[in-house]
């Protein structure tokens, strides 16, 4: 029998996949196409896994959240923008910071990231699908309903109003005995489910998604900072959701983790929470640089200068992360020892951080820069980083951080970094993936507007915020005095805030206008380097009708540059139309390793989801027997999910022989 | 150079083993639930650090039972490898009893750790000796249902014969997280009944 095996290799366990040419409108890609779209209606709008529409909706939605979290600013610049005002209460102030911060650093700055990676990467690594495409959309379900979930008691007023770091034991149970922080600490656990299953499947699709040739040396730099994120998110999200549950387990059931009368420590709060946070921070801005490295090189018809050393800094950027969170603590009074080293650990970050800027001011200034639209934000972007990163070493030096902490510094330097290299880089990316998402072109005067007004009113708004902090204002007042010699400051701030927004409302229009009345786009408008733009724009279902061969990192410029020996081969390639299939590739080499099955569309995910946060609904609310009912059912789906299928070879192929040969 | 890509290679088909996506993904969960357990212990061994109290405050564990839940844990794993290995040679009712006797000692290791549990003369609330320990062998106890769980579900579909040498990719993932549930209960056993005997 073993013999037999041999000889005759059985096609459904083993074949050589077949080499070939599939242009549009062949009987091929119809039938790729045939395979890969989703269900027309409700059901594929439900149970759709197609990588391209969960991108899609992880950027509408984040982008919603961030108009949220926007007006919930302008409201308090409102309210700061004279002294003395009334318009808002000081716990609604309390509860409004909480909840803008909580937007835009939880809701937003990385969900918006990885809406831009889950659209591109499959397309940019030449696969069909991420690694796993029903996890996919269990991460954005997750997403959506902790996103609903951590807004379900503001309307109530009781939204959490503790910051978004939330420091015990102000956020314990005997300062805040409302619903607000039991909210926070359950939405965040649930929210970090969504980021860790989003995060493995980044990690995995970039080791084995890679079409054949795409050595990991040949990558675009926006999947080196996701990846990069992922793999510190894998790292650091136990750990705040970790302390999130100590938290509502000190609350809510009598433990005393944080409970300083029975010997818990309200310092293992903030380095629980740090540890987390602040790998956090660059997880929320390495991929927001990857996408300015990938794209400014196309408008400076070059390629990127140090494209080994921007990969490499992006990479000792998080791992010295992974050291320096101390530096939110140099107030609590730490050894002196501690704070030293911490304070040295933040001020080397500015090395690899230097080397990424000057990759880019070098690629501009050997390359020929178009100046439109995208450009303009990507720019502006290494302005805005230049400037939140000098006031990033002023604050990692102790003595200057003692002064200036909980001040208006901090805020415009928090500001400065992530609006400077999460919000200017996403602008300007959708502002330059735009025609591949809709085959339409943006309107590049609107554009231009845009980009003009949002630079003067952000600057307007944030950099007088710097002044505020050397004046001594402190972060988090609802109001202040007259005679406090703030007022000039904060009026020019509130300016600027309102100025930003109309740059931003301009942005939202032009999109609007865009999809209407936008010039059609060809599969590369941009004439830009990466395998993303080979396909027709908008992408098919199917992403690529054969997987190319890939024989240098720029396929599309490789007769002007000239890179290496080989061609890249985009037109033949493999076919793989035997059901839903791609290919997988080996870790480093991305040699062909393996013909993956890829999964149908599925309403697991949806459910799963679904149950998932019903258990923390349950689990707020303290109905004991519904959240454990929840639970069974997330396990439930969970086995109807993981059930070996035949279509995906996961279990053995029904045929002939074998199973006489049990007993051997 | 890389442009020598073998493309008329027979390639295997769908789900092989550690070519399988799903063994990279729950390797990749493995670190971050390894991290979890990490930052648990990290609570601990700063909590006890800073503890004015008598540390643990009800004296020293005892360390039989616990010990012999330890093998009892580790002896299971052993089945599940050879359950695996049983697959792999196409011996499928040896697989079928290997697993049921790790599914066993699993279900053993969870009766007696709900034993030790009861004899405690402290609960979570207690004291903050007793809020570690619950949360951390409960959040460790809770893996474990979970990779019993799954071990049951394996134990039924190679029951229903879905596996052979020639596919068994569940069973290598499976196994792989029952390994990671026991030898992060090794740590865990370290930490809350072995430290406390250094100080």
């Amino acid at each position: 029998m073993k013999d037999v095996d041999q000889s005759i290799p059985d096609s459904s366990l083993s074949r050589v996949p077949e080499v070939g040419f599939a242009p549009i409108g062949s009987p091929a890609e119809r039938r790729l196409a045939e395979l890969w779209e989703s269900a027309p209606g409700w059901r594929g709008w439900l149970s759709t896994i197609d990588h391209k529409t969960i991108g899609m909706r992880y950027l509408v939605t984040a982008f919603i959240f961030l108009l949220m979290g926007g007006v919930e600013a302008l409201i308090m610049r409102l309210q700061l923008a004279r002294p003395d005002q009334t318009l808002l209460t000081p716990e609604q102030y309390s509860q409004l910071f909480t909840m803008h911060g909580v937007t835009m650093i939880f809701l937003y700055s990385l969900p918006i990231l990885s809406g831009f990676s889950n659209y591109l990467w499959p397309l940019m690594l030449g696969s069909r699908d991420m690694a796993f495409p029903r996890l996919n959309a269990l991460s954005y379900w997750i997403f959506l309903f902790a996103g609903i979930f951590l807004y379900a008691s503001f309307p109530l007023g009781e939204a959490p109003n503790a910051g978004w770091f939330n420091y015990v034991p102000f956020s314990g149970q005997d300062y805040n005995t409302g619903p607000n922080i039991d909210v926070y600490a359950l939405g965040m656990v649930l929210l970090g489910i969504s980021t860790t299953v989003g995060s493995i499947n980044f990690i995995v699709t970039l080791f084995r998604m890679r079409a054949p040739g795409m050595s990991i040396d040949r990558v675009p730099i926006l999947v080196w900072g996701t990846l990069t994120a992922s793999v510190a998110n894998i790292f650091a999200i136990p750990s705040v959701s970790l302390a999130f549950f100590l938290l509502w387990m000190d609350r809510q059931l009598g433990t005393h983790f944080f409970d300083v009368l029975n010997g818990g420590k309200p310092l293992l709060w903030q380095h629980l929470f740090w540890m987390f946070g602040h790998p956090w921070v660059y997880a929320v801005v390495l991929p927001a640089m990857g996408i300015v490295s990938d794209a400014l090189p196309t408008f400076c018809r070059r390629p990127l200068v140090g494209y080994s050393a921007v990969a490499l800094a992006t990479m000792a950027t998080m791992l010295l992360g992974f050291g320096v969170w101390i530096h939110h603590m140099f107030a609590t009074g730490l050894p002196t020892l501690a704070l030293s080293f911490f304070s040295a650990a933040s001020m080397v970050i500015s090395i690899p951080s230097a080397v990424a800027v000057f990759a880019w001011l070098a690629t501009i200034w050997l390359g020929r820069p178009v100046f439109n639209t995208p450009f303009l934000f990507f720019a502006g972007f290494v302005i805005l980083f230049v400037i939140g990163g000098l006031s990033g070493v002023m604050t990692a030096a102790v003595p200057l951080d003692l002064q200036l902490n909980e001040t208006y510094f901090i805020v415009a330097h928090l500001h400065y970094v992530l609006l400077g290299i999460n919000v200017f880089p996403v602008v300007g990316g959708i502002y330059y993936w735009f025609p591949k998402f809709f085959g339409r072109m943006m309107n590049e005067t609107l554009g231009k507007w845009s980009f003009w007004v949002m630079f003067i009113g952000f600057n307007l708004g944030f950099f007088p915020m710097h002044l505020a902090g050397l004046l001594g204002m402190p972060r988090r007042i609802y109001t202040y005095a007259p005679h406090m010699g703030w007022t000039t400051v904060n009026m020019l701030t509130s300016v600027g805030s309102f100025v930003f927004a109309a740059g931003i409302l301009i942005f939202l229009v032009n999109i609007l206008v865009s999809l209407k009345r936008g010039v059609p786009a060809t599969s590369n408008p941009w004439d830009a380097p990466t395998l993303e733009w080979a396909v027709p724009s908008p992408p098919p279902a199917y992403n690529f009708a054969v997987i190319p061969f890939v024989a240098s990192r720029h396929p599309l410029w490789e007769e002007r540059l000239d890179e290496s020996a080989g061609r890249s081969s985009l037109d033949q390639g493999y076919l793989l139309m035997e059901g839903r299939e791609t290919i997988g590739t080996t870790p480093l080499d991305a040699k062909p390793d393996i013909i993956l099955k890829m999964p149908e569309d599925s309403y697991t995910p949806f459910f799963l989801g679904l149950f998932s946060a019903l258990v923390f609904v349950g689990l707020l609310l303290h109905w004991r027997d519904f959240t454990v009912l929840m639970a069974l059912t997330c396990s439930l789906s969970l086995t109807v999910w993981m059930w070996p299928r035949k279509a995906l070879v996961q279990r053995v192929p029904d045929n002939k022989h074998d199973k006489e040969t049990v007993h051997g | 150079m890389a442009e020598a890509i073998q493309i008329a290679k027979a390639l295997p088909v769908g789900s092989d083993g550690k070519r399988a996506g799903g063994w990279w993904g729950v390797l990749a969960l493995i670190v971050t639930e390894g991290s979890l357990f990490g930052y648990l212990l990290f609570t601990y061994f700063y909590l006890a650090s800073q503890s004015e109290q008598h540390w643990p405050p009800e004296g020293l564990p005892m360390l039989v039972m616990p010990g012999v839940n330890t093998v009892i844990l580790l002896a299971s794993s052993a089945f599940v490898w050879a359950c695996e290995r049983c697959i792999q040679r196409s011996l499928l009712r040896w697989s079928l009893v290997s697993m049921a006797l790790a599914v066993t000692l699993g279900i053993g290791f969870v009766v007696i750790q709900l034993n030790e549990w009861s004899k405690l003369t402290y609960d979570m609330t207690s004291n903050l000796y007793g809020s570690l320990y619950f949360t951390i062998t409960g959040f460790h106890m809770l893996h474990v249902i979970v990779g019993l769980v799954i071990l049951m579900v394996l134990l039924l579909w190679i029951a229903l014969g879905y596996f052979d040498h020639r596919r068994y990719a569940a069973v290598t993932i499976g196994g792989l997280y029952w390994h990671f549930v026991d030898v992060v209960w090794l740590f865990v056993f370290t930490t809350l009944y072995l430290s406390p005997y250094l100080y």
